[in-house]
């Protein structure tokens, strides 16, 4: 990889690695598989093949040598992916020293926090991680969050590793900002501010990313961003990676949309309590939403039209949504739940799939160079998991699970705690 | 205390213009407070339904029936005969089961929309705020109401937040919305105090005057129960003798009576018995006498803790004073001394899983609320939030599955107890509700499918017997979301 002045702030593609050494042949046989949301496939076999899978089918042959799984009676789907999450960001939401996601916007911070990569302190030994695995998570989207610009996210596994470069899938993946309530410390208070500061922070990116040799000699005018935060900003104004937007009112979405259009790059709205309202504005745009269909309070005043069914109207409209636990690192293995709640809310059961599988893998845009996610077909990653029954029930645990070809164990700081006290010590 | 004993050997003394002047009668007295007047319940029987009664018993193609706001009958169907004008549901692949409880809410004292106008749940202005009660900040038009009703809930218990460590009193409440608090306070509920202790008091008063350590809140609440047990003893002695004047009046009254019946009949005037003043009534002190109410047992404690350290100080300070501690909330280690809660018979609210996002909550397990319910603890599953409170039924079962999955044999009805008997038990109100039992308050929930299923909707909810919520019909909007959201058909927003 180069690694010119500014080259580390461009888009890095890593296989995940640290599979090597644990690669194996892998048979998932007599399954129930679902190859993608849609596509089922009863008695079928499983071939995973090193990082990749090899083969997905009813009768398909199985390499001599393989480790055969019985998978009869049981569940195969592809492993599922948290679409905005904190783990391996925040270990202990309410500990200062345990928590590297997030901007309080304390005095004197205008909020504008663009050059922050979520992977310089991203801890893949989170003891979150190996606890989202047993929900049948295996990648999520490490999103910063707070001020008026967050930083840069990135895509992980969710493999056991001991660094972040043996786990990154993209990064950065996208800008993520926020508008709405939560950015109006950010914003002096007012939502056109905050729009305002964002159109000026581009508009500064674009004009010194042309500009770099002038800048280094002092012969642009004043920018209103340091250096390093305009030359994150222009990953988005040379339009290679998306912006993402944390927005809840239908008016702050528009707002966005309308952001992107300028911009000419793709949005990702984040949270969307009434991206129904502007279904068809989205849907136009290809905008995809990532929202949380649990959240159904208007705890603020940018989500008084909040929806139980929110997700479902969204994906009849043909909008990409993703579902996903926003933020809550240690609640993430809850995301198949939520997914069946939203069933439960008249999402098609297959949209539901979809918002926590394929959708996830595409909604902040096409991953060049590596392989595809969020389905089981020959070539794809071999993220898979195996569950005792359908994976959004309450019933249903995951048997197996398996990140770029490699098992994960599914014991956790939890499952030791368990142990050590399934008895209890004798009384002193 | 020592009272001294009449004497009647004595002469009494005398006085010509005897009267015993009682300050007790220049205290205003309360007026008596009467909840809204309701409809009478219709009979409604409920037909070919699977019945969970969370008393044990399963029926399949079960029938119930409920008139006058009571459960009157229960049996397999065909048994029962629907009286005239009754309601007839018929309930086929239907599951039926007691109305969910919630033991700890915050609902209506931290009503949406969450703003510093609205933020009325921690009275965060000193460490113990005995005095204050949720049911002063409670508005019956929470829009979280409607959403709770519309996962089950028929009752909550609303406490004050956990700033404090003695927080104020929490209210029994009906998950319906009304106009007051006094048309929802659940009849009959005992008065509860809510305790916490651990992180959040730290956090709230470690840079203002404290405690800044667990030494100082263990301290502080020490000092706290015995100035409640020195008050109660004032109030004590004072009963006492207000008991012995109260005697004397009556017997200088009596002697008094003789004395004017001689004094008619001599035409003399003859003197009465010196009139004694009554005691000084110790001062009443809301703050001391919620936890002197404690220490009595009329009010029950009701402690946010969740490490076995923390629990350990409670129970010790519950030993000292001699009270006992009707529940720990969250207690997310009390799978690590569930032989003591059970001995002690200290029941616990729960989560099925959160964890984690505190230091104290860092060793959270999904087996706790099982390995409780082995052990012979009783437990709940509790929501401490407005969202969660929507799916309470499903936060059993992922407990309950976390704990088949451990090896811990948990029933379907052990599970639906978590949610329903056990925290009506938390609540004081497990002789009115909480199970499908005949004599019980109807509060009554109709599933689409069995509770502990994630595809599981609440389809029909009965509080004491009156439908409250029908999904057909959608949620009732509150004042708040009229106009002014999905529900309430706002501007240019309303239901496609």
């Amino acid at each position: 990889m180069k690694r010119g002045a500014f080259a580390g702030l461009g888009m890095v593609v890593i296989a995940a690695a640290g599979a090597v050494a644990h690669a194996e042949v892998v048979a998932i046989e007599g399954a129930t598989v679902w190859t993608e949301p849609g596509k089922k496939l009863d008695g079928a076999t499983v071939v995973i093949d090193g990082k990749l899978i090899a083969a997905v089918g009813v009768g398909v042959k199985v390499p001599a040598g393989a480790r055969k799984v019985d998978g009869r009676g049981l569940v195969v789907t592809a492993g599922f992916i948290e679409a905005a999450s904190s783990l391996g960001l925040t270990e202990i939401d309410l500990e200062d020293s345990a928590n590297d996601g997030s901007f309080g916007g304390g005095a004197g911070d205008e909020g504008i926090h663009a050059a922050f990569r979520v992977t310089d302190g991203y801890n893949t030994s989170s003891v979150a991680i190996p606890i989202a695995r047993t929900g049948g998570l295996t990648s999520a989207i490490a999103a910063p969050m707070g001020g008026l610009v967050s930083g840069s996210s990135a895509w992980v596994t969710l493999a056991d590793a001991p660094g972040v470069g043996d786990v990154v899938v993209r990064a950065p993946l996208a800008m993520h900002v926020t508008l709405g309530d939560a950015a109006l410390d950010s914003a002096k208070g007012s939502r056109g501010k905050a729009i305002e500061r964002l159109r000026e922070l581009f508009d500064d990116a674009a004009a010194f990313m042309a500009r770099k040799g002038d800048y280094e000699r002092n012969q642009t005018r004043r920018f209103a961003a340091s250096r390093l935060d305009l030359l994150a900003l222009g990953e988005v104004t040379a339009r290679r990676i998306p912006l993402a937007v944390r927005a809840h009112r239908a008016s702050d979405i528009q707002a966005a949309l309308a952001l992107g259009r300028e911009l000419g790059v793709r949005v990702v709205i984040i949270g969307g309590s009434e991206a129904w309202r502007v279904a068809a504005d989205l849907a136009r745009a290809k905008a995809g939403v990532i929202l949380d269909p649990v959240e159904n309070m208007p705890w603020t005043f940018d989500r008084l039209y909040v929806r139980d069914d929110g997700a479902a109207l969204l994906a009849a409209a043909g909008v990409a949504v993703a579902i996903s636990t926003i933020g809550d690192a240690p609640g993430a293995r809850s995301l198949r739940q939520h997914a069946g709640v939203a069933v439960a809310g008249g999402m098609p059961w297959d949209a539901a799939l979809a918002a926590v599988t394929t959708t996830p893998a595409t909604i902040y845009g096409p991953v060049a160079k590596a392989p595809v996610r969020g389905k089981l077909v020959a070539r794809a990653a071999a993220d898979v998991v195996v569950w005792s029954g359908d994976p959004f029930e309450l019933s249903t645990r995951v048997v197996h699970t398996f990140i770029g070809g490699v098992e994960q164990s599914l014991e956790n700081r939890q499952s030791a705690l368990l142990r050590k006290y399934r008895k209890l010590p004798a009384a002193p | 205390m020592v009272v001294a004993p009449p004497a009647p050997d004595k002469a009494p003394e005398i006085d010509l213009e005897s009267t015993w002047s009682d300050p007790e009668a220049l205290v205003p007295q309360p007026r008596k407070v009467t909840q809204g007047a309701r409809l009478p319940a219709r009979a409604v029987l409920i037909r070919h339904a699977t019945i969970l009664t969370a008393a044990g018993k399963r029926l399949d193609d079960g029938a119930i029936l409920l008139e006058d706001g009571r459960i009157t009958a229960l049996g397999a169907d065909g048994t029962l005969a629907p009286p005239e004008g009754a309601l007839v549901v018929d309930a086929t692949g239907k599951f039926v089961t007691p109305g969910i409880i919630d033991a700890h809410s915050h609902i209506g004292v931290y009503p949406a929309p969450a703003t510093a106008a609205t933020s009325d749940g921690n009275e965060a202005t000193d460490p113990n705020t005995a005095g204050v009660a949720a049911e002063y900040a409670y508005t019956a038009q929470d829009p979280a109401i409607a959403r709770a009703l519309a996962g089950g809930v028929t009752a909550a218990l609303i406490l004050p937040g956990s700033a404090n460590l003695i927080g104020g009193r929490g209210v029994t409440v009906e998950m319906r919305q009304a106009r007051r608090i006094d048309d929802v306070r659940f009849p009959g509920a005992p008065s509860v105090l809510k305790m916490a202790c651990g992180e959040n008091p730290k956090r709230v008063y470690g840079r203002k005057a404290g405690p800044q350590t667990r030494m100082g809140e263990y301290a502080a609440f020490r000092a706290a129960f015995q100035a409640a047990a020195d008050y109660a003893v004032k109030w004590k002695q004072y009963r006492a003798r207000r008991a012995e004047w109260e005697r004397r009046r009556a017997r200088a009254a009596m002697l008094d009576a003789e004395v004017d019946k001689k004094a008619k009949a001599s035409g003399k005037r003859l003197p009465h018995v010196k009139p004694e003043p009554a005691p000084d009534a110790p001062g009443r002190d809301a703050r001391l006498e919620a936890i002197a109410g404690v220490l009595s047992g009329e009010v029950l404690a009701e402690v946010h803790c969740y490490t076995v350290r923390d629990m350990a100080q409670l129970l010790a300070i519950s030993d000292q004073f001699g009270f006992d501690i009707r529940a720990f909330h969250h207690a997310l280690e009390a799978y690590k001394i569930r032989d003591l809660l059970a001995a002690r018979g200290v029941a616990i609210a729960t989560w099925s899983d959160w964890w984690g996002f505190k230091l104290e909550a860092f060793d959270g397990i999904m087996e706790n609320a099982a390995l409780v319910s082995e052990a012979g603890g009783r437990v709940a599953i509790h929501s401490d939030s407005s969202i969660g409170i929507q799916r309470l039924n499903q936060e059993a079962a992922k407990a309950m599955w976390a704990g088949r999955n451990a090896g811990i044999d948990i029933s379907d009805d052990t599970a639906l107890r978590w949610v329903t008997a056990n925290p009506a038990w938390i609540l004081g109100i497990d002789k009115d509700t909480g199970t499908l039992e005949p004599g019980k308050r109807a509060d009554v929930v109709v599933w689409s499918a069995n509770p502990l299923s994630v595809y599981a909707r609440a389809e029909v909810v009965l509080i004491a017997g009156r439908v409250a919520y029908e999904r057909g019909k959608g949620n009732q909007p509150s004042d708040f979301e009229l106009g002014n959201s999905a529900l309430g058909a706002g501007s240019a927003g309303g239901v496609k």
